[in-house]
């Protein structure tokens, strides 16, 4: 309360974030946040660890377990505007948030790799004070799947924890939907949605009536799975893969697999490890598990590396994945992915013309950074999720609906929305609902709205007049 | 090594010292006083000289590791007394370019110890440059830095900030380097200001309470008047100086945390309840032991506590002279000359922190003499102290004790009294000022030889800085490549 005059007179208005946990995840966190001016202090029970991110970064550190109320209390977390665990412990992790919320802190993140946890995190959601939870390597995962189905597409954003995904891509001259209105496509009806057309620069919320040509840029708005089916079968290329080899089989790989197999794609696991294997084929039962070494020759050739459409190196050491990312571009065309955990190198790394390299640690920092940007100047609002899509012309939004909201109960026809909006989809305990007017929004429910009108805190800013 | 950083930083600094020049060009203008000139012109060419160092070399990259952030900060320092110095020696006001260098790096230093006789015959210019030296080294340039540049030093500032910041371990105490350093001069002015009005308050003259805010706030203990404080004849006005001293020698953290509320946090501060401790029991033992020479028991008192104050936060103020008290309050004196103020003050000394960790260490290695297993940590403010602070406490008294032996040696050649150079060391390294015997606090620098004064000048330097960033210059393996 002091500071907040110097900062008044300095014109930020930063947040101040708690950072419990300094190791890679931490630091990659640590690192995307400071460079966006926001006020840091960073706990971890290793005095080492703290001393070598404060001394390396402009933030405060301290030295105690941040699970406990006294050292959250010591780094006012109080008075911070958000708490992010991430530690190296699930547990200790959502201890951590549950301890900052008795601090009074009401916006937590927490570093979850447990599926099991994840799964059931939506109920101590509002206990947690948790805004949202982060699994690096299942955001890391969620990347690669995405630029492996969709090589094509121009842009893809997803919601409800990637159960929805907002597909942008542009309309080939060989394409069903040239020529057509909206309301007359029939592919797969009710469940895609057309949300925004962008022509000549101009971006168009459309309606039924909405004629689409040939160069627009569609996006469009539906499961990951339906959207690949929607676009085979209305003859738009967005390149997708068909044979991926996935070499190690790690968490990561697991989470991978299990999203491109849902996908349609062929998913072939090289691990070296027997038992892993059996896991692995216990859980994947779609994949083809292969008990090997992924550093021999003989053997990739064996299993079709030369007629792969992906290939995707995530075992354990950053110097294999490299070696056998730069032989599998000598002898395929396939597209290949490269695991890189050490971040020290990035510039070495990137002279080495890799195509693609994933470091799930950076990535989980950058999504951090991104979720904190887009809801910063809406915290304690109930903003989820925030994309602005057409170069900023267009926002899509995630809110989650409370049960003293005004729209609630009401058929979506009978509600004056403002213009240029639209309720896209709304996500129902799990459910995806793509709404007609028929349909209406419960509380709990969480909906997605997509707008050209700028800084909606509120599911009730949608009606006009609001 | 970040060579060009450093000389952007050196270029910043001349740019402030020109800037801070005006204020006295501007006091000697009110009193029509013709070495406005020597400010104006000094300023400018600093200033001059600053813009080119900081526009022709802007640093690629502004990233410091610990040894370019510890050379950047004692050149700074040096830079600063060499510049400071010409207005004294332009002037004329001290012919002698050593003497002018001895009373500014004593100023810089805020040390306090003077080469001049009678300080009322310099004019008031060159007197509030004395004055504002103590003030602006009192919490530091590099600090000043901190809060005017964003992005000085880049992400690693800490090592800047360490450079300069008194204290076995430095840190923060808000997230972000820039608000820290606008803290703790926000807290330095306010109580400079506060000071400044109690003292106008007992009808001291305005030229003389800023001047005497100034140099208590730096802990600095340059006064205007050739009888130092003892000029203000009156007992308000001498416990108004004695309390802030006392002030300016406690932990800037310990008001960071009073004003953002964490009272409990601050009382719990071990140090501070040392440092408390220390002034109370010196103030009774000396009172006790003076008393027969003062008319009351309240003069009495209120010399031991005044002499207190100025003395453990290293100010150097005086009221009379000491030299005819007896032996055990000259020894208690010479004691805390050496204990200092608080760590993160403005005050010098070797700080009652370390002094605190380094008995807890010898208390743990008599534990460990009756119980040679025992596992134990050190332990302070109900944290256990890393075992590299202990490391480097332990060497930082072996290298003080060095320093303060060779200093001593070298200035023994000249043949004074033990009592005058070994107090004249004491008092110069621990940034006090006046020792005892001829250098006391009625006495002073000026008949030492040249050399004496270097030594001298030298041992502010490294006691303001804490020896390491000085001490550092000296060592080859800071200036190879690799």
């Amino acid at each position: 309360m002091f500071l907040s005059p110097v900062c008044l007179f300095l014109g930020v208005t930063k947040m101040k974030i708690v950072i419990v946990g300094c190791g890679k995840v931490g630091t990659s966190i640590a690192t995307e946040l400071i460079a966006e001016g926001h006020e840091l202090v960073v706990v971890d029970i290793n005095g080492t660890a703290v001393k070598r991110l404060s001394d390396s970064i402009d933030a405060m550190g301290i030295e105690g377990n941040g699970a406990t109320y006294q050292t959250l209390k010591e780094a006012d977390a109080g008075d911070a505007d958000l708490v992010i665990a991430a530690t190296a412990r699930d547990e200790v992790n959502l201890y951590a948030c549950l301890m900052a919320r008795a601090c009074g802190c009401k916006n937590t993140i927490a570093r979850v790799r447990n599926p099991e946890y994840s799964n059931d995190l939506f109920r101590v959601k509002d206990i947690l004070g948790l805004s949202m939870f982060i699994n690096p390597e299942m955001t890391a995962a969620g990347e690669i799947s995405r630029l492996l189905r969709f090589s094509g597409a121009l842009e893809i954003d997803s919601f409800s924890k990637g159960q929805v995904e907002l597909i942008k891509v542009q309309i080939s001259d060989r394409s069903l939907l040239v020529n057509r209105a909206i309301s007359q496509i029939e592919i797969l009806k009710g469940k895609i949605r057309v949300c925004t057309v962008e022509r000549d620069g101009e971006v168009y919320i459309p309606n039924g009536d909405f004629v689409i040509r040939k160069g627009d840029r569609v996006s469009i708005v539906s499961k990951p799975e339906i959207a690949a089916k929607f676009f085979k079968k209305a003859n738009l290329n967005i390149g997708k893969s068909r044979h991926v080899i996935i070499l190690g089989g790690g968490k990561i790989s697991y989470y991978l697999a299990q999203r491109l197999l849902k996908a349609g794609i062929g998913v072939k696991i090289i691990e070296r490890n027997p038992e892993r294997c059996t896991e692995l084929s216990e859980m994947l039962r779609d994949a083809v598990i292969i008990h090997g070494d992924c550093m021999d020759q003989d053997l990739l050739l064996s299993e079709g590396i030369e007629h792969a459409d992906g290939v995707v190196a995530l075992m354990d050491y950053d110097e294999e994945n490299i070696l056998i990312s730069m032989y599998v571009h000598n002898v395929s065309r396939a597209k290949t992915f490269t695991k890189v955990n050490n971040a020290h190198f990035g510039t070495i790394v990137d002279q080495l013309n890799l195509e693609c390299v994933i470091n799930p640690k950076k990535i989980a920092g950058e999504y951090i950074a991104r979720y904190i940007r887009a809801v910063q100047n809406s915290l304690g609002s109930n903003v989820e999720t925030l994309y602005r899509i057409h170069e900023d012309a267009v926002e899509a939004l995630e809110f989650r609906v409370r049960s003293s909201s005004t729209v609630t109960n009401i058929p979506l026809s009978q509600l004056r929305l403002k213009d240029d909006l639209q309720v896209i989809c709304i996500s129902r305990k799990g459910k995806i609902i793509l709404p007609t007017g028929a349909d209406t929004i419960m509380p709990d429910d969480t909906v997605i709205v997509i707008t050209k009108h700028k800084g909606l805190k509120d599911l009730d800013d949608i009606l006009d007049g609001n | 090594m970040n060579k060009r950083l450093i000389v952007y930083i050196l270029g910043w600094v001349l740019i402030v010292e020109g800037a801070a020049m005006q204020i006295c060009s501007l006091t000697s203008l009110i009193y029509a006083e013709h070495e406005a000139l020597y400010f104006l012109g000094t300023g400018a060419v600093s200033a001059l000289l600053g813009v080119l160092a900081v526009k022709i070399k802007k640093p690629k990259n502004m990233v410091l590791y610990q040894k370019a952030g510890f050379c950047a900060t004692a050149l700074s320092w040096i830079v600063l007394s060499l510049v400071g110095a010409m207005p004294f020696f332009l002037s004329g006001e001290i012919p002698h370019y050593i003497d002018a260098l001895f009373e500014t790096i004593s100023g810089f230093t805020t040390t306090g110890a003077t080469i001049l006789a009678e300080v009322e015959r310099l004019s008031h210019g060159m007197l509030m440059w004395r004055s504002l030296m103590n003030w602006l080294g009192g919490m530091g340039v590099i600090v000043f830095l901190l809060a005017l540049i964003p992005k000085l030093g880049g992400q690693q500032n800490i090592y800047l900030m360490r450079a300069e910041s008194p204290g076995p371990i430095v840190g923060k105490a808000v997230p972000k380097m820039r608000h820290y350093a606008m803290m703790l001069y926000g807290i330095y002015i306010g109580l400079t200001l506060i000071e400044l009005i109690l003292l106008l308050c007992g009808g001291m003259g305005f030229f003389d309470a800023i001047n005497t805010s100034f140099a208590t706030a730096g802990t600095g203990g340059f006064g205007v008047r050739n009888a130092n404080i003892a000029a203000y004849d009156s007992y308000y006005l001498q416990t108004v100086i004695a309390v802030f001293m006392m002030l300016f020698g406690v932990n800037f953290s310990v008001y960071i945390l009073l004003i953002t509320r964490k009272f409990g946090q601050a009382l719990h501060m071990e140090e501070l309840w040392f440092y408390l401790g220390i002034i109370v029991l010196s103030t009774v033992v000396i009172g006790i032991n003076i008393m027969p020479l003062y008319p009351t028991v309240h003069d009495a008192f209120h010399q031991s506590f005044f002499y207190t104050s100025s003395i453990i936060t290293t100010t150097g103020f005086g009221i009379g002279d000491v030299n005819h008290w007896p032996m055990l309050s000259k020894s208690i004196i010479v004691f805390i000359t050496f204990v200092g103020a608080m760590a993160g003050s403005t005050g010098g000394g070797f700080k009652i922190a370390r002094i605190v960790l380094l008995g807890k260490e010898a208390k743990k290695e008599f534990y460990l003499l009756v119980h040679p297993r025992n596992v134990r940590k050190v332990k302070m403010d109900g944290k256990s102290v890393d075992h590299n602070i202990m490391r480097s406490t332990s060497v930082y008294l072996v290298v003080y004790v060095a320093v303060c032996v060779f200093s001593f040696i070298l200035v023994s050649i000249e043949g004074r009294g033990f009592v005058t150079s070994f107090t004249a060391v004491a008092a110069t390294l621990n940034n006090t000022g006046p020792g005892l015997g001829d250098v006391g606090p009625v006495g002073n620098y000026a008949m030492l030889t040249p050399f004496t004064k270097c030594v001298l000048a030298f041992d502010m330097l490294a006691g303001r800085l804490e020896l390491y960033p000085l001490l550092l210059l000296f060592t080859p393996a800071a200036w190879k490549k690799s």
